[in-house]
């Protein structure tokens, strides 16, 4: 514990909450057309649109698995059905 | 992770998979670029963002008492401008104090945190108090509370044979908030996350007290998926029961009007802790939910047109 009972966030210590899941979040590329509908509501904020490698001028939505709980929220708002919920 | 969304709070949070609050506060606080100091009653935000020896926050942040959220919010404000009268500390510092947010659930702020909030508001004190409304104790494990809505099946009044759970209606915060004539409030949802930004701004930009109170659909203790609580959010909006409004010096302004309004059975049937009204015995307790929700519809339209 630091000086006046003062704790600093320390991103090392994160509890790995992607071990909370029991379903995976999966982003079908063809399918994301990176409207990032699903970016605000996710309540981990796990989910950031990427450029694609490919040219492809839409971006894709990428999930980081480390902390993603697998609540599925962003596979219930996402408007054309990209992301599916995996074992 | 999101760089831009976790730059004040971080994941590694143990809020349940499925809980709206911490998307409430990343939109709140990503509103404005200024330095922010967070106050915050006990509640499910505190008890999962700081777990010791760790916090999740990367903002300075203070948890006080459990209702005593507003007069922490009071006492860093006092606090601010004292420190801003001295010289080398404005220098120091720049100029412009940071913003003060306090946050509450609706247990720390109908019931437990009211004194304080009032008092707050009553001094005009400049912070932004955000009650994130999923009514109910939730932490603890759904005991009733102010915020429950009728025929809502909670802990300390469940529902069964004798009763059909909650007997009362709902405490009208926002009016109590308006009474003490602060310049801004508004209602918001989160599932309407771009009309809560837009919200926040405002509430922020606002010299003075500011007050906003934002529905979140508790996927545990509602009792729904844990992906649906956008779905649950945006029924409670469509069905008339959590209007989208502002109050600004006074003058309401309704932000969404459901183009066909649904019926009420439509929100209470995605929830576990309605599933008693749907039976013979319980049926008129929709009607008379549908009946206050078209009453309080038919209020604030009023307030709206001004008679």
């Amino acid at each position: 514990m630091e000086r006046g009972g003062i704790i600093k966030h320390n991103k090392d210590n994160a509890p790995k909450t992607g071990d909370w899941k029991f379903m995976k979040p999966e982003v079908d590329a063809s399918k994301c057309i990176g409207c990032g509908t699903c970016v605000n509501p996710c309540p981990e904020a796990v989910i950031e649109l990427i450029e694609r490698a490919d040219g492809n001028k839409k971006k894709l939505a990428e999930i980081d698995q480390e902390y993603c709980k697998g609540c599925g929220v962003c596979a219930a708002v996402c408007p054309v059905k990209a992301i599916s919920m995996r074992k | 992770m999101n760089k831009n969304l976790t730059k004040k709070l971080a994941p590694g949070h143990a809020t349940c998979a499925g809980c709206g609050i911490p998307a409430i506060v990343r939109t709140v606080l990503g509103a404005t670029d200024e330095p922010v100091i967070v106050s915050n009653a006990t509640g499910c935000l505190e008890v999962t963002t700081t777990i010791y020896p760790n916090t999740s926050w990367k903002v300075p942040y203070i948890h006080s008492a459990f209702g005593n959220a507003a007069a922490t919010a009071a006492g860093i404000d006092a606090a601010q401008k004292a420190l801003l009268k001295n010289k080398t500390l404005r220098q120091a510092q720049g100029k412009k104090p940071a913003k003060i947010v306090a946050f509450g659930g609706d247990g720390g702020t109908y019931d437990i945190g009211l004194q304080a909030l009032s008092g707050a508001l009553e001094r005009g004190h400049d912070f932004l108090y955000v009650c994130y409304d999923n009514e109910g104790y939730m932490n603890t494990g759904c005991q009733r509370s102010g915020a429950t809505p009728y025929g809502a099946n909670t802990e300390t009044q469940p529902a069964g044979t004798q009763s059909f759970g909650k007997d009362k209606q709902r405490k009208d915060l926002m009016e109590i908030v308006k009474a003490h004539g602060i310049k801004y409030l508004a209602q918001a949802n989160v599932a309407y996350l771009d009309d809560l930004k837009r919200k926040a701004k405002k509430a922020l930009e606002t010299p003075g007290p500011s007050f906003l109170l934002v529905l979140q659909p508790c996927t545990s203790l509602w009792r729904f998926p844990t992906s649906d609580y956008v779905k649950v959010g945006k029924l409670a909006t469509e069905t008339n029961f959590w209007p989208l409004y502002e109050i600004e010096d006074g003058k309401y302004t309704i932000n969404y009007t459901p183009s066909n309004k649904k019926p009420i059975e439509e929100f209470l049937k995605t929830q576990g802790r309605f599933k008693h009204l749907f039976t013979s015995r319980n049926k008129n307790i929709i009607l008379q939910i549908q009946q206050q929700i078209d009453e309080n519809w038919e209020k604030l339209q009023k307030k709206v047109s001004g008679i």
